[in-house]
């Protein structure tokens, strides 16, 4: 075999996405490591990209304070759901596997700058972040905690909205978990909704619009329906900046967009402005 | 389930009924090869999918289903009707008033499609904006001041997508609704009794008593949506619409919905009358029911209703 023609032992090329990260919004290149520890926030243009429902926690948390609850909630195949792509069953069990989480939102009591909350934080890597019966039952059990305990409760969301393949459980889900906020704020607890990139479809309907503060991060999508479904039925282009955290802060539905380097001292600030924790 | 007795004309028929001539043509089209459950995956484009599921979408969609306001002017000739959301507008789309049925008062909420071509138009088809949702919650507000029962009457197929809607806050307005009516302290009786799409049906389907018209659908998705999204073809909407269980049969097992109100052989649209005086019976039995538990009883029942929903 001439030299030319033998297979190397290991490929030549290393992936980009290794070293770099590409930003989705302005492509610019950043070292990982760099990316890393800005957050994951692009140093050329703001865009804050995903966190995993870890690395939210991990953000707001204080270090080593995190203590999961109702880990043992987990999604269930009510409708023994299959589509093109298979059953639904099998897909939900790889991303547990895949992802280490038992559903689309870890809940917990933690602790930020020493006050005590519970903490939820959606991940969009399991299933799109979608709202399934154990996302809607981990939300409620981490509201009746936050009752229990006297303390805020605070949710990062990250989602596509109902989950299609839990039918009209998941849908149900969204009248469950905000009844369950209502309960907390009836009892004059804080609930704080912190929305990240993408928050849309039956998360936005529902306990992600319900905050006494809704908040967001800079440029994340949110909203109701989707921008494609919005064109067909107006048939008009929409504005870029539609659905967009700045759009919303304008239209009156955030009551500010914090940065990610600022979230946990703004929501240890408020907190401590509206219920004098110390 | 039989579609083909459809073509008396209703008293009220519309000047233009080309939409609805055509979907009558259709439907016995379609009954000539009933396909069953499992649909042919070779992506031939031929025969029309379709299925017991596919038949009851077909049945809750009939232009000749009653609609909103015919249950209305039935129940109550004289209704008063209550506009605005005291914010930016009033919603063509979704209904609000106070009604009394066979002496029953009420305060009464639902979608309101529109029969005629200019109707609909002016309806939405039935799918409501912020301000609808808002208005619906105004006006079930007053029901708990003046302790009225509220009957929510169900018909859409989801909550209208539009620009103004988002910057009006459609999301929030739903959001809003759900956290509301949860703890709202009045018996609340809703019935799905035709289209149950989606977060713009549950907008004001938080409730005590979940009824259901046996061929009336209820989804977290429309079967098109569902099927464009996980089958990449719209066309697939049948085989959907069968996965996500939308039948009334379905829910009951699930635990979603309280009761079934059976309808006349072949759908509602066969014999509106009959069915508009069903669903009335159920209703006011419904309530009936429901005011012999103490206010705060029932509220606290309500939310470990929903609560359960999807525990198993």
């Amino acid at each position: 075999m001439a030299w030319f023609t033998k297979a190397p032992d290991a490929p030549l090329r290393v992936p980009t996405e290794a070293l770099w990260n590409v930003c989705k919004k302005c492509g610019s290149y950043t070292p990982k490591e760099e990316y890393v520890a800005n957050l994951k926030v692009c140093p050329n243009c703001n865009c804050h990209g995903r966190l995993t429902a870890r690395e939210r926690i991990d953000l707001i948390a204080d270090k080593g304070s995190f203590e999961e609850i109702a880990s043992d909630v987990i999604a269930h195949d009510f409708l023994e759901f299959s589509d093109a792509s298979g059953a639904y069953a099998g897909k939900v069990k790889a991303t547990r596997e895949k992802t280490k989480i038992g559903e689309s939102i870890v809940v917990g009591k933690a602790k930020i700058e020493k006050i005590p909350v519970v903490l939820g934080a959606m991940d969009f890597g399991f299933m799109g972040g979608s709202l399934g019966s154990g996302t809607g039952e981990r939300i409620l059990q981490a509201a009746e905690a936050a009752r229990k305990l006297k303390c805020p409760l605070i949710l990062c969301t990250a989602s596509g909205g109902a989950r299609m393949q839990e039918g009209i459980v998941s849908l149900m889900q969204m009248a469950k978990t905000c009844a369950a906020i209502q309960r907390l704020r009836d009892e004059g607890l804080l609930y704080i909704s912190v929305m990240t990139d993408p928050t849309t479809g039956g998360v936005s309907a529902s306990y992600a619009m319900v905050g006494d503060l809704n908040i967001a991060e800079p440029k994340t999508l949110i909203g109701f329906a989707g921008r494609r479904v919005i064109e067909t039925t107006i048939k008009q282009k929409l504005p870029p900046e539609f659905q967009t955290s700045e759009y919303l802060l304008e239209h009156g539905f955030l009551d500010k967009i914090v940065e990610r380097k600022n979230l946990k001292a703004f929501l240890a600030k408020t907190i401590r402005t509206l219920t004098a924790a110390k | 389930m039989a579609t083909k007795k459809v073509t008396k004309a209703k008293k009220a028929a519309p000047k233009k009924a080309p939409a609805k001539k055509a979907a009558v043509k259709k439907a016995p089209a379609k009954k000539a090869a009933p396909v069953p459950a499992a649909p042919a995956a070779d992506g031939s484009p031929a025969p029309e999918l379709t299925n017991p599921t596919w038949e009851t979408v077909k049945i809750a969609r009939h232009p000749d289903r009653p609609l909103f306001i015919d249950y209305l002017t039935t129940w109550d000739p004289e209704h008063i009707e209550l506009h605005g959301d005291r914010l930016v507008a009033d919603d063509p789309a979704m209904y609000a008033g106070l009604a009394t049925i066979d002496g029953e008062r009420v305060v009464i909420v639902g979608h309101r499609k529109g029969r005629t071509t200019e109707e609909k138009i002016a309806n939405r088809f039935g799918m409501a904006n912020p301000d609808g949702y808002r208005k619906a919650m105004r006006i079930m507000r007053i029901a708990e001041k003046f302790n009225l029962p509220i009957v929510a009457l169900v018909d859409t197929s989801g909550a209208f997508p539009g620009l103004d809607a988002e910057a009006r806050g459609q999301a929030e307005a739903i959001a809003k609704n759900l956290a509301d009516m949860s703890v709202l302290k009045t018996q609340i009786v809703v019935v799905v009794t035709g289209e149950g799409g989606s977060g713009g049906a549950l907008g004001i389907a938080v409730g005590d008593r979940i009824l259901m018209l046996e061929h009336a659908i209820y989804s977290v998705i429309s079967p098109e949506g569902c099927a464009s999204i996980l089958w990449r073809d719209g066309k697939m909407a049948p085989v959907a619409a069968e996965a996500l269980k939308v039948t009334s049969g379905n829910l009951k097992k699930l635990g979603i919905i309280d009761d079934i109100i059976p309808e006349p052989k072949g759908g509602a649209h066969t014999d509106p009358k009959k069915t508009i005086e069903t669903v009335k019976k159920a209703v006011l039995a419904a309530i009936k029911e429901l005011k012999k538990v103490p206010v705060e009883k029932l509220v606290e029942q309500r939310y470990a209703k929903f609560a359960a929903m999807g525990r198993h």
